[in-house]
């Protein structure tokens, strides 16, 4: 047998818990167990963080192979070396595979060990867990049920600790619960490459905190939320909101840059509660940066639009979909494609902004203006990369974009008059320094939008859209990977899907109709070759890298 | 102009140059450095440092709180330092420890330092001082004291503190 | 009492050669007068090697209390290293009990230091630190100025002695912390960082230590004995001791007894018996003896009317088992090992039949939980658990159930840390308990037993 991962390294023969087993060479005890479905019990271990061994709740029977005077193993009648046992128990999370160990991931004597870590972590513990934020999925509540003894010996007085601590702008600490496990600690010197989290004073007494002339506000800090095995670090914007149990999740990718971190969406009742990063070797690792996963209050913004719009003279008036958009489409008659312009997302799925194209064409092709609003920025070390376009690939492959280069013929095809129907999709044309007063000379604007703002507040049409964690769909990250969104909760309000608004909007100028939007993957991947044989379903949750033909 | 002393800063570039490695390493000899200069560790002090050793305030932070010789408040000019632990104790370490609370009229807690209202004096207990033999034992700043068994003995060393 | 009759133990003074000698001075000029440097001289001319395998051969354990094979741990080196080598004399005396190396330092510290010359040079290290402890202020001052007149002469510094071989020793002073002694512990910490010690494997200190780089630490004896045995030879070294305990070691005798002090003996050439009773002139005020601590307050402790069941080795090979009191136990590393204890850092700390072991394993635990680390759970959490039990107990709080909590809690400890202070810091508990179980439970009144008495953190 051999373990799901690493399969290309080196393997070596290993006993654990009685059965030989193959695992990668070096690989340590917490994951070759985990690799045959054992869990070894752990706090300070982190995959993606340096071992430091200071929990001691992974201890394991570590033996290796017993020495003949020929300095070979001494083979059993097995045909399996026999082991030599060591008397200490060792530390899964430094304990490397080699060839003939053996490893007891439960005992007599480890599960002493267990019991005695469990209790060491809870007397100075303030068991608070009904008003604890990590109720739910704390590891210390978890562990102490399935390995901690029944009850309390400890009858004296508690270490006082420091309470709510503010750590930095969007964390606060609990330092009575604290484990001192050292996890944010080397995330924040290693990862996040931010020095500012440390030990202070000494023994029982230690207490986890930030400088206080240097805060922790490092871009990444949220990522200490979720690597906390206990409720010691919690995140401003979620604590006391809403109990962890309730949150459903929904797997998909966070739309705040090019990267496409995976994500985690945590809702409930149609409200999203927080965001958290997803593993994904290929992207993100277990990361996300706070930027990103903070970025979804907008969702339920008061400038949130719900309902389409009609603009009747000076005044916007709320209607039903089948009257904004005949009436939006009626707006195309008569105007030639040289008259009209779209300016569409690098924000928008690959499927919307391949019914994009579809209308472009629908509507006279090439001399219909159409492009994007590029958004280069500054990439970081880790996870923010230098387009703030989660689609810019995509938008690129579809014929979408042309980098932004039309941009500037839009801008002043507004000023003249030129353009009498623009399209704007997820974009503000004032965000391009186009005046009110320009946009006024525009005869038909027609807006499809999350947000109002000084553009809809002028437009003709107004075509409330879905957010990003309403809707379903795909993307390609800057490095080309083929990622998916999943609807986590519905569209505010009248809202719809963009697909579906897009889909009609064609209807209506009588192109052809979508039944679905894996109907329209399926399409758009007949159409461009790298998207062969692909469907939305087959991205999966850890997306494809595509091969593009350069 | 700087507000140190030519020598101190003489001393703190020398010792940085002891550990040609790694600068961290000078983290303890320049909170060493700076304690005896200015009494005790400064908020100042942990900026400075850091920023001598190109390293964030956390870092110096944690030594200050871990090491027990260091101290962020400022202490008396005489620092007395009783030994605790169990052959001074056999010896009389706690019965020393009392003596001086007596003489200096002070009380406190045991285990954390204990200051004379005059600012003079502070009186701390501290563990294993290394010289068991000879218990009790304590020093006074950097002056080191054996067999301090009496009321006299403990009237003499105080005499010198002047 | 006393049921061996010897002549008095005399003591063979090879590091305490002239420590204490009237006239005796810690500059250069009256240690190049008593010979001194002329073994480093020697020694400059030699392999590398060769030095090494005399250290090999001359058995020489460590002095700071885990009692390793010096020239052993140096050739867990990797032959192929190609980093630079570090060494780090530990001059952080701080085991509870121990008191030699103070001595060595404030009284000869170019022994010391040609001891670590030649022990630099063995294997090639062009830079060493001696980390001090903080406590001993003066000590750094005698050593640095040591290391200044060493230098003046080319004992140190570039091309030494025209050998083209360079070393330079830097004085680094601890500062409070007894875990600095732990060997991983005290590299953090002359890194800059919380002496926190580091997980075994993979920082093994001879092939990750200092700045990651291959790093030899040793105590502050144990390197004056490197000087000696390239004098006399790893095989003449041999013959001081018993084997493999061999060559002298510096004992600390402190506690109730009438002369307390340092003493160096051939290693097993003095029973407790004669240490307490001929060298120290016996138990104070005439009182009788209770309990020894044999090698610093870690040590498990020995009962005064213990019989020790010890397996010893003959001369031709064969093991006799013998059963001896307390006063028969020889002063070496593996009798007393067999006795349940250890020779550790040769801190004797003798207590007498007035002592309460109550009190006196709270002042221990009392020490321990305070100098913790905190880094790992069961340290950082049962040693201050185990204080906080034992000062209930002294404070008129014990309940008859703390004796089996108290053990549990220290068996919970002792071998599941990172470093060896778990068994430090609760081998005194665990021993004084299975030797004194008579007065922990004597503490304990049936009354008190469901009402805690609380005592402060």
């Amino acid at each position: 047998m051999i373990a799901p991962t690493e399969t290309t390294k080196e393997l070596v023969n290993i006993q654990l818990d009685g059965q030989w087993v193959q695992v990668p060479k070096g690989m340590n005890a917490i994951e070759a167990a985990k690799a045959f479905g054992k869990l070894i019990p752990h706090y300070c271990y982190h995959p993606k963080l340096q071992v430091v061994g200071n929990c001691r709740m992974c201890l394991i029977e570590m033996g290796t192979p017993k020495m003949g005077p020929d300095r070979k193993p001494i083979l059993g009648t097995d045909g399996r070396p026999e082991i030599a046992w060591m008397p200490r128990p060792q530390i899964g999370c430094a304990t490397n595979a080699a060839e003939g160990m053996a490893f007891r991931t439960t005992s007599p004597l480890i599960e002493e060990c267990r019991k005695g870590v469990m209790e060491f972590l809870l007397i100075n513990h303030p068991l608070d867990c009904p008003i604890c934020d990590q109720a739910g999925e704390c590891q210390l509540q978890e562990f102490s049920v399935e390995f901690g003894g029944e009850k309390s010996r400890f009858v004296e007085n508690k270490v006082k600790k420091p309470k709510r601590v503010d750590l930095g702008e969007r964390i606060v600490l609990d330092d009575e619960r604290c484990i001192l496990c050292s996890r944010c600690i080397r995330f924040t010197r290693d990862v996040a490459k931010d020095d500012c989290l440390g030990f202070v004073s000494r023994g029982s007494h230690t207490v986890l905190t930030a400088h206080p002339d240097k805060p922790f506000n490092n871009n990444y800090s949220l990522n200490t939320v979720d690597i906390c095995p206990v409720g010691a670090l919690t995140s401003k914007d979620f604590r006391f909101k809403m109990r962890v149990w309730f949150l459903k999740e929904t797997p998909s990718i966070c739309t705040s840059c090019g990267t496409g971190c995976n994500t985690i969406i945590g809702s409930r009742e149609n409200v999203v509660h927080r965001q958290t990063p997803r593993d994904n070797e290929a992207v993100n690792e277990c990361w996300m940066c706070d930027y990103g996963r903070l970025n979804f209050h907008y969702l339920n913004d008061g400038k949130r639009l719900t309902q389409p719009q009609v603009r009747v003279k000076q005044d916007l008036f709320p209607t039903d979909w089948e009257d904004v958009l005949s009436q939006a489409a009626n707006s195309f008659k008569n105007v030639s494609p040289s008259e009209i312009a779209i300016l569409a997302s690098a924000r928008m799925t690959n499927e919307e902004l391949f019914l994009v194209k579809q209308l472009q064409k629908q509507l006279g092709g090439d001399a219909v203006l159409l492009d994007v609003l590029p958004r280069p920025q500054k990439a970081d070390h880790l996870l923010v990369c230098d387009d703030g376009n989660p689609n810019s690939q995509g938008a690129q492959l579809l014929g979408v974009s042309q980098k932004g280069e039309k941009l500037e013929t839009l801008r002043q095809g507004i000023a003249s008059g030129k353009y009498r129907v623009v399209l704007a999709l997820h974009e503000d044309l004032t965000i391009l320094g186009i005046s009110v007063e320009n946009l006024n000379k525009i005869e038909s604007l027609i807006s499809l939008s999350l947000l109002s703002n000084e553009m809809t507040n002028i437009s003709r049409f107004i075509l409330p859209g879905a957010g990003f964690a309403e809707k379903r769909g795909s993307m390609i990250n800057v490095k080309g990977r083929l990622q998916r969104l999943n609807k986590a909760i519905a569209t505010a309000g009248s809202a719809k899907e963009d697909w579906e608004i897009l889909n009609q909007l064609i209807t209506h100028l009588g192109g052809a109709s979508f039944s679905s939007i894996d109907e329209v993957f399926k399409t758009m991947a007949a159409t461009y070759p790298v998207l062969a044989n692909l469907s939305l379903s087959k991205i999966g949750d850890q997306g494809i890298a595509l091969k593009f033909n350069s | 102009m700087s507000p140190f002393r030519p020598e101190f800063l003489a001393k703190v570039d020398e010792t940085i140059a002891h550990y040609p490695v790694s600068k961290r390493s000078a983290s303890l000899p320049l909170l060493h450095l700076w304690q005896e200069e200015f009494g005790h560790i400064s908020d100042e002090a942990i900026h400075w440092i850091a920023e001598k050793l190109s390293l964030q305030p956390i870092q110096i932070l944690e030594l200050v709180t871990f090491y027990p010789m260091f101290r962020q408040k400022p202490f008396g000019k005489y620092h007395i330092k009783v030994c605790r632990t169990l052959s001074c104790a056999l010896g009389g370490g706690y019965e020393l420890h009392e003596c001086f609370k007596k003489t200096l009229q002070v009380d406190g807690d045991a285990h954390g330092p204990i200051h004379s209202p005059d600012g003079k004096y502070t009186l701390e207990f501290v563990e294993c001082l290394a010289s068991c033999g000879t218990a009790p034992v304590c020093m006074i700043n950097d002056d080191f004291h054996e067999k301090v068994d009496s009321q006299e003995k403990v009237n003499a060393l105080l005499a010198k503190c002047n | 009492m006393r049921n061996v009759i010897n002549m008095a133990a005399e003591e063979k003074r090879l590091i305490f050669k002239h420590i204490d000698q009237p006239g005796y001075t810690i500059d250069i000029d009256c240690y190049l007068k008593h010979g001194g440097y002329e073994t480093a001289k020697k020694a400059l001319t030699l392999k590398q090697a060769d030095i090494i395998n005399e250290v090999k051969a001359s058995g020489l354990r460590g002095r700071g209390g885990a009692g390793f094979g010096c020239g052993l741990k140096w050739s867990f080196i990797p032959p192929t290293n190609t980093k630079p080598v570090y060494l780090i004399c530990n001059a952080d005396e701080s085991e509870p009990g121990t008191f030699k190396d103070r001595q060595i330092i404030y009284k000869d510290p170019h022994q010391l230091l040609e001891g670590m010359l030649i022990s630099c040079y063995a294997n090639r290290v062009s830079l060493a630190y001696i980390y001090i402890r903080g406590e001993f202020p003066d000590g750094a001052k005698i050593l640095e100025h040591a290391i200044e007149e060493a230098r003046k002469r080319n004992f140190l510094g570039k091309n030494i002695l025209g050998s083209e071989y360079s070393l330079e020793i830097y004085v680094h002073r601890g500062a409070g912390a007894y875990i600095c002694g732990e060997e991983t512990g005290l590299i953090e910490s002359l890194e800059g960082k919380r002496a926190y010690p580091r997980i075994k494997p993979p920082y093994f200190p001879a092939v990750l230590g200092l700045y990651q780089c291959p790093t030899i630490v040793n105590n502050v004896e144990t390197l004056c004995h490197v000087k000696h045995i390239m004098a006399m030879g790893g095989a003449e070294y041999t013959k001081l001791g018993t084997p493999n305990n061999t060559g002298t070691r510096i004992l600390c005798v402190s506690g109730d007894v009438n002369k307390p002090g340092y003493y160096e003996f051939e290693v097993g050439k003095v029973t407790l018996g004669e240490l307490i009773y001929d060298v120290c002139g016996g138990i104070q005020n005439g009182n009788q003896l209770k309990a020894i601590i044999p090698g610093g307050s870690s040590a498990k402790v020995l009962r005064a009317d213990e019989t020790f069941k010890i397996k010893q080795k003959q001369a031709d090979g064969s093991i006799i088992e013998k059963s001896i009191t307390i006063n028969d136990i020889p002063m070496d590393f593996d009798t007393m090992a067999a006795a349940g204890s250890m020779a550790g850092s040769g801190g004797v700390i003798v207590m007498d039949h007035t002592r309460d072991m109550v009190e006196a394993l709270a002042n221990i635990n009392e020490f321990y939980a305070h100098e913790s680390c905190g880094q790992c759970t069961p340290c950082r959490e049962g040693s201050l658990w185990m204080k906080k039990i034992t000062t209930r107990m002294t404070h008129g709080g014990a309940r008859k159930e703390d004796l089996g909590l108290l053990k549990n809690v220290a068996d919970n400890i002792a071998g599941r840390t990172i470093c060896a202070f778990g068994e430090a810091c609760s081998w005194p508990t665990q021993s004084f308990i299975a030797k004194f179980p008579e007065e922990f439970e004597n503490k304990a009144k049936p009354e008190t037993s469901s009402e805690p008495i609380r005592t402060a953190a």
